[in-house]
């Protein structure tokens, strides 16, 4: 998984970051200022083209009869969390893809204190929950 | 000239596409699609993901510091861009959301959609959930915007 991210660099200079995808989509649909920004509108395309290939690579994995263990998540943690994700990583900039492998590569301090921020309040969560029983 | 340039964009499209399957290929592999193991991870009980994340850190650690001054253009002649970002206190209440729902469904971005690609269907609720997210802090930040400027 890491070289995907890193063919991205050398071949476009493009940061893989994953969540801004789920904003700049949204610039197709929506015609306020803050989802007409340039930065979205002008990687809304790559972004597409880069969440088909993630799907597609998780896709490829099965067809090759390699093994995926089912999952058992419950819906409303699903939702809940997923929301949680979707508002945090736009507000913070960025998730475990921008921040954690691109942003820590680049060096850059900010997005070491975000990792350990989200890290932190990650495992938090899923101890007490897992303390909890839920 | 136009001929050229149409020529890099698709080579770049591929390239995007192809990243992207790499990515994802390797997320199902690493089993980090599979939030149980996410979640596992944040509660100590298995730290295997720890190699999985220090290994990709590593490769984009040396490529990202190297490569350009190697380099100096892209494979397809573009500039290496930077990622935008401040640290301010809204990131880093952020990064606390993010980490909350993530503790609590073991899922983030982009294992969410390698996980659909792998056929997890389930996870259609929580990429619903991601961009109702990104939508909530789209109307959010526009309207604060506003009032501020």
């Amino acid at each position: 998984m890491g070289l995907g991210v890193a063919l991205l660099y050398v071949a476009t200079g493009r940061p893989g970051g994953v969540s801004t995808f789920f904003s700049s989509s949204w610039s197709w649909l929506l015609n306020t200022p803050f989802f007409r920004q340039a930065a979205f509108l002008e990687s809304r395309r790559w972004r597409v083209v880069y969440a088909l290939g993630l799907l597609l690579g998780g896709g490829l994995y099965v067809m090759l009869g390699m093994s995926v263990e089912a999952s058992h998540i419950p819906a409303w943690k699903l939702a809940i969390g997923g929301l949680l994700i979707g508002f945090g990583a736009r507000l913070g900039g960025g998730c475990t893809s921008g921040h954690g492998i691109c942003g820590m590569a680049a060096l850059s301090g900010g997005s070491f204190l975000m990792v350990i921020t989200f890290l932190g309040a990650g495992i938090v969560t899923a101890s007490l929950l897992k303390w909890l029983g839920v | 000239m136009a001929q050229t340039s149409s020529r890099l964009d698709a080579l770049a499209t591929l390239a995007t596409l192809g990243s992207g399957l790499l990515f994802g290929f390797g997320l199902a592999w690493s089993t980090m699609i599979r939030p149980e193991s996410v979640l596992d991870f944040l509660t100590f009980a298995d730290l295997g993901l720890l190699f999985v994340l220090g290994s990709a850190v590593g490769i984009n650690l040396l490529v990202y510091q190297l490569v350009p001054r190697w380099l100096g253009r892209t494979l397809l002649g573009g500039a290496f861009q930077q990622r935008p970002f401040t640290l301010d206190r809204s990131a880093l209440l952020g990064g606390i959301l993010f980490g909350i729902g993530w503790g609590i469904c073991g899922v983030c971005p982009g294992p969410a959609l390698a996980g659909l690609g792998a056929g997890n269907a389930d996870l259609l609720i929580a990429l619903a959930g991601i961009f109702a997210g990104a939508l909530l802090h789209g109307l959010w930040a526009g309207r604060s915007a506003r009032t501020a400027g």
